[in-house]
């Protein structure tokens, strides 16, 4: 197989997929690599396995991802599943070299172009006992759901905002899953604060009229639902036994035997931080973004980002974005010019504006909690290496000035995930003591493998 | 949904698992609940992204420690095992 690439993309949801299709149409020679066996990325994962579904609370998004899977495959990009990508490298003489292994052999593909299109991640908030087996997040449980049909069982306690909550939470219970009660942490203010943003919304009024639905779903179903929860804790030795929750300054204990916890999504931003790409702090969405331009461009030559690894803006318009990406990757390659590409994208453009009028009233309404991001001294916030809140406060005491200080006095993001999960709350522990905006502590710097690689694997390497 | 399933030794027990399950979904849907235990603390510790962020389901898979069982997909005979404490050097 040729490894060398026009275009590169990395990730098969929406908006990977999306930009192969339109590239490899206008005759790019295109490969795509995702970590998955089955293209779909997280929203559509499976997705082929639910081609024949004609009901059901998802069966319109299912069809929406069989339908930009089938065009995929359709489209003549070469498609390497089951492929990670462990390291990046800025552009020589014209070309990127990724670095990817399937598990046995590591392999390196040049490309000229290279798209990040790596997703989403669910925003870590760490809490007392996250780290009991029992307790897992509801992007977990609805992966188990669409790969295994699995649905949830009794003793489950769902906690957390956000659409996905509701949205699981619906499939669960149409699948015949137990859920004894949901513990809402939206605080009440951000529904006053999202008001503002509702007019707006409503110019596509199926995301509204879909979220409130599901809710109904949810109530109908006789799911008892507890508003306005301030604070979660995971109890149990060794496994989940019970939840804590408090409500208007009460604490209440509940036995449980699974708590699924989602707090909203974030961008993944390991690979555009691995090539040193400009980011900046988003502060609703409190995360962290790659800065890029109207077509997806990052600040580094040859490398792109689109879908919500570029800005959380959901499956919908992560498409568009990546189908705008993957005219822009024709055009800087030279398969089509400027006024071509600008043709192809307007329609693009138009369907890309009917789905960003909810983004704001969402990021309002589900804004995190406050206190979300001051966990007690005893919490561990790096689950890897089991560094606490309290060290990492102790470390910014001894003058740790900002996260790759702080990690080298904790071993706080030295674990095998390399500080993704604890990046962010980290990050917001260290501007918290230090009185620092985020954008000044930013995140712990990102050095390859970006993923752990065997030196079996490293062997197979072409010199 | 397919209804297709495979064969797995969970913790040496014979589990039938859907076919589109990784190895992480069948030792959960096993029961076993933790699969590894902390390097450093020795707690019990379980899948808990299932998206290859957390890298909290390491799992000695067909004699393979260190494999994030959540990216792995079940194959037919795999053998999927606890990983107790770190990876031990072979």
């Amino acid at each position: 197989m040729s490894k060398t690439f026009d275009f590169l993309v990395i990730g098969a949801g929406p908006a990977g997929m999306s930009a192969a299709t339109v590239a490899a149409g206008l005759g790019v020679s295109t490969v795509l690599v995702d970590e998955q066996p089955a293209p779909g990325g997280q929203i559509y994962r499976n997705v082929e396995a639910h081609a024949g579904d004609t009901r059901g609370v998802s069966v319109a998004d299912w069809q929406r991802g069989v339908t930009l899977v089938g065009e995929f495959r359709a489209s003549g990009a070469i498609y390497r599943p089951g492929t990670q990508v462990w390291q990046l490298d800025a552009p020589r003489d014209g070309s990127c070299m990724v670095y990817v292994t399937d598990g046995e052999q590591a392999d390196v593909l040049r490309a000229r172009r290279v798209l990040i299109a790596t997703g989403a991640m669910e925003r870590a908030v760490p809490i007392s006992g996250w780290t009991l087996p029992g307790v897992m997040t509801v992007g977990a449980a609805q992966i188990l759901y669409k790969t295994t049909g699995r649905a949830t069982q009794a003793g489950t306690w769902i906690a957390g905002s956000g659409p996905l909550l509701w949205l699981f939470a619906a499939q669960a219970l149409e699948a015949g899953g137990k859920i004894e009660g949901i513990l809402d942490t939206t605080p009440r203010i951000n529904y006053a604060q999202a008001l503002r943003y509702a007019v707006p919304a409503l110019r596509n009024h199926a995301y509204l009229t879909r979220g409130l639905a599901l809710q109904a779903r949810v109530k109908r179903a006789g799911v008892p639902i507890v508003k306005d929860v301030g604070a979660i804790e995971a109890k149990g030795d060794g496994v989940l036994a019970r939840v804590r929750f408090r409500m208007r300054g009460q604490w209440q204990e509940v036995q449980a035997s699974t708590l699924l916890l989602h707090h909203g999504v974030v961008p993944s931003v390991h690979a555009t931080r691995s090539i040193h790409a400009d980011h900046r702090w988003a502060p609703v969405q409190r995360c962290f973004v790659p800065v890029v331009d109207e077509w997806g461009n990052t600040s580094v030559d040859g490398y792109a980002a689109a879908g919500d690894g570029a800005g959380i803006v959901g499956a919908e318009a992560s498409a568009r974005k990546g189908q705008l990406a993957g005219l822009e990757a024709a055009r800087a390659l030279g398969t089509i010019d400027r006024a071509r590409r600008d043709e192809r994208a307007a329609p693009v453009r138009v369907e890309l504006e009917r789905h960003l009028p909810i983004r704001a009233f969402l990021d309002q309404l589900f804004t995190p909690r406050a206190g979300f991001f001051a966990p007690a001294d005893d919490v561990l916030v790096c689950r890897c290496e089991s560094v606490t809140a309290g060290r990492i406060r102790e470390a910014i005491g001894l003058g740790a000035m900002g996260p790759n200080q702080m990690k080298a006095f904790t071993r706080c993001g030295m674990g095998p995930c390399q500080g993704r999960m604890c990046g962010l709350p980290a990050a917001e522990i260290i501007a918290r003591e230090r009185g620092m905006a985020m954008d000044e502590v930013g995140l712990f710097n990102v050095r390859p493998p970006l993923k752990p690689i065997s030196l079996q694997e490293l062997a197979a390497l072409p010199e | 949904m397919t209804s297709e399933t495979v064969t797995v030794y969970v913790d040496g027990d014979p589990v039938d698992v859907a076919a589109n399950a990784s190895a992480a979904a069948a030792a959960l849907q096993a029961g076993l609940g933790y699969t590894r235990t902390c390097p450093i603390t020795d707690e019990k510790r379980a899948p808990y992204c299932m998206m290859g962020i957390c890298f909290e389901c390491l799992m000695v898979i067909d004699g393979m420690p260190s494999r994030q069982a959540c990216m792995v997909k079940v194959r037919p005979g795999m053998r999927i095992d606890r990983q107790l404490g770190p990876r031990k050097l072979q």
